[in-house]
């Protein structure tokens, strides 16, 4: 199977990357080498065997319903490109 | 003192025949002479480090120093680091400062290292090359035209040219491993769930694993010592007895069985990689070893199911950078959804969104079953050869890479042969065995070769002894590239650098 240009900027717009014309040509080249490589996997009879996720197929551990992290508020919004008044800012979603 | 084991570092200070600090002080030395050349560091802070190593005099002073107290080590730019830019790599994270520190940090914290800088890396540790990282491509000191390997390709060279005398690096696909044996080092992945994954940045979670390189199997072992242990901020962490992985080191090798892989022997591989191997399996042989064939018949899969299960993983864990709450944000945008868009775009590299993109594609609807979860089931496929395998053989021998450094760019523009670099280190990260690289010779060029031991899961402990005892027989390991030595001494000569007064304060002018 090989990945048409129309794929390329499908993709990219779930993946939200903004790409350019240019860019979906050569990038189309490049998956496709990528894709071809993928390919070996399909023609592997796979029937019945489970997929395996975790090495040691270990059960998600659950903890205790308590609240254990404190605020950390300022500290990590000190990093943030645009923040006020405790809220991080971005374009106007709501009209 | 460069040649110096972590053991002998740490018994000097323990004797005060040296200070933690003047030890960091004569690294940070070598480092302002070394490192423009290498770019083995994305970021370094001498006051930082000389605090932390005051640190760590106070605990020796005090009587209360572990093993490792006051010895340096540098770390891979993918751990967050309290205080300390934490970059993957990437513009995304150009200016990011974690607020908190990884495990794997605090663990190293705890045990009173000071940390050395941050080392570079392939943007998202996406790269055996070190190529596509956003701070520039690091030099492999054996011969700065050719690349050290990656994506811990920073750590593997500042270890190479004796600036650290211990890293952090982490793996997905041979990313410790495969720039170790490039850069003529010993580097070993853990088992999965054995090193938390807690404050490192994730790439493909289901593989990722942190592990430490340093020049020999001993000083790994007491790093690996450090850093090990169970952490329920980590969901996959696994629950189990501390370990002491020195325990080992000395017993004798007789009767060991050594699989040998007879599709890690085939076509492609390199003759003077395939010479080296042959002659270290005959050093083990001496040791009292025997070799056993075995197969991994579906090893070959191994690249295509991680071309799959990788991007998947890597386009869910990349979908958190968004301009939003840290790092990059792009300057012009007209609403909030160009805004993530221009800011990806803008933010990651050409090898970071061509991951992303096969990811979004093989998780997209329709798509899941024929991708993803025949990857998944392919997976177990590999699994299962490793553990008939390990019915017959107490560790698995091999090369690491298939060939020996390439020059810079040779393979950059080229993603498919790139990707095939990681043939034989692949298949141990998708079953979440452990693995480890140690030096085993040189090619033609003179180039670092380095052979791969696989061994069976919890069983590094097994895996250490076999590669110190072959450590001991050999000296392949304490081998240092000539040029940055060189350099090292005109710097000295020219008094650039003031190895003879290590308690002055290199400033600020260190910093990047």
């Amino acid at each position: 199977m090989s990945l048409s240009t129309d794929d390329v900027r499908r993709i990219a717009r779930l993946a939200r990357i903004e790409i350019s014309e240019v860019d979906a040509a050569a990038t189309q080249t490049r998956l496709n080498a990528i894709f071809k490589l993928i390919e070996a996997m399909q023609a592997v009879d796979t029937s019945g065997i489970a997929p395996m996720a975790h090495a040691q197929d270990v059960a998600q551990r659950l903890r205790a319903d308590v609240a254990t992290e404190t605020d950390h508020r300022d500290a990590y919004q000190a990093v943030a490109p645009a923040v006020e008044r405790g809220l991080y800012l971005v374009p106007r979603v709501i009209e | 003192m460069f040649e110096l084991s972590l053991s002998q570092l740490a018994a000097r200070l323990a004797a005060r025949e040296c200070s933690s600090r003047e030890l960091a002080q004569q690294y940070l030395d070598r480092i302002a002479a070394l490192n423009p050349s290498i770019n083995a560091f994305i970021t370094l802070d001498a006051e930082k480090t000389l605090a932390e190593a005051a640190d760590a005099d106070a605990l020796i002073a005090a009587g209360t120093a572990g093993p490792l107290t006051g010895v340096p080590i540098a770390h891979k730019d993918i751990f967050c680091t309290d205080g300390w830019r934490t970059t993957c790599g990437s513009k995304m994270l150009h200016n990011f400062i974690a607020p908190y520190d990884a495990h794997v940090i605090q663990r190293f914290k705890a045990a009173g290292m000071p940390s050395l800088g941050k080392t570079n890396m392939d943007e998202f540790a996406m790269g055996s090359s070190n190529e596509t990282s956003y701070f520039g491509t690091v030099k492999n000191p054996w011969d700065t035209t050719r690349v050290p390997g990656g994506s811990s390709g920073g750590a593997a060279a500042c270890i190479a040219a004796r600036m650290a005398p211990a890293a952090t690096g982490t793996d997905t696909g041979g990313s410790i491993r495969q720039p170790a044996a490039f850069t003529g080092i010993t580097g070993l992945k853990p088992t999965y769930g054995l090193v938390s994954r807690y404050g490192m940045i994730a790439f493909a979670s289901s593989l990722d694993q942190a592990g430490p390189m340093a020049q020999s199997a001993e000083d790994c072992a007491l790093l690996l010592n450090v850093m090990t242990g169970f952490d329920p901020n980590d969901s996959t962490s696994l629950e189990r007895e501390k370990e002491d992985y020195t325990r080992d080191l000395n017993q004798p090798l007789a009767g060991l069985r050594v699989g040998l892989p007879k599709e890690f022997f085939a076509e492609g591989l390199n003759p003077d990689v395939a010479a080296a191997v042959e002659t270290a399996l005959g050093a083990l042989k001496k040791l009292g070893a025997t070799p056993v064939e075995i197969s991994l018949a579906n090893s070959r899969l191994g690249i295509p199911v991680y071309y799959v299960l990788a991007p998947a993983e890597a386009s869910s864990n990349l979908s958190r950078f968004d301009g939003v709450r840290y790092g990059y944000r792009a300057p012009e945008y007209s609403n909030l959804d160009d805004m993530y868009c221009k800011t990806r775009a803008q933010g990651f590299g050409d090898e970071v969104k061509r991951r992303i993109l096969i990811g979004a594609y093989v998780l997209s609807h329709g798509y899941y079953d024929a991708y993803y979860l025949q990857a998944q089931k392919i997976r177990r496929l590999i699994a299962h050869d490793f553990s008939e395998a390990f019915k017959v053989c107490d560790v698995i021998l091999g090369p690491t890479a298939p060939g020996t450094a390439f020059k810079l760019g040779e393979k950059s523009d080229d993603p498919v042969e790139m990707y095939l670099n990681d043939l034989y280190t692949i298949p141990a990260n998708l079953a979440g065995l452990p693995g480890m690289s140690l030096p085993c010779g040189f090619d033609a060029l003179g180039l670092p070769i380095g052979m791969q031991l696989v061994g069976d899961y919890f069983s590094e402990a097994k895996m250490l002894n076999v590669a110190h005892q072959y450590q001991q027989v050999t000296d392949w390991h304490s081998r240092m590239p000539r040029e940055p030595m060189a350099q090292y001494e005109k710097a000295l000569l020219e008094k650039t650098i003031n190895a003879d007064l290590p308690s002055k304060p290199l400033g600020g002018t260190l910093k990047i």
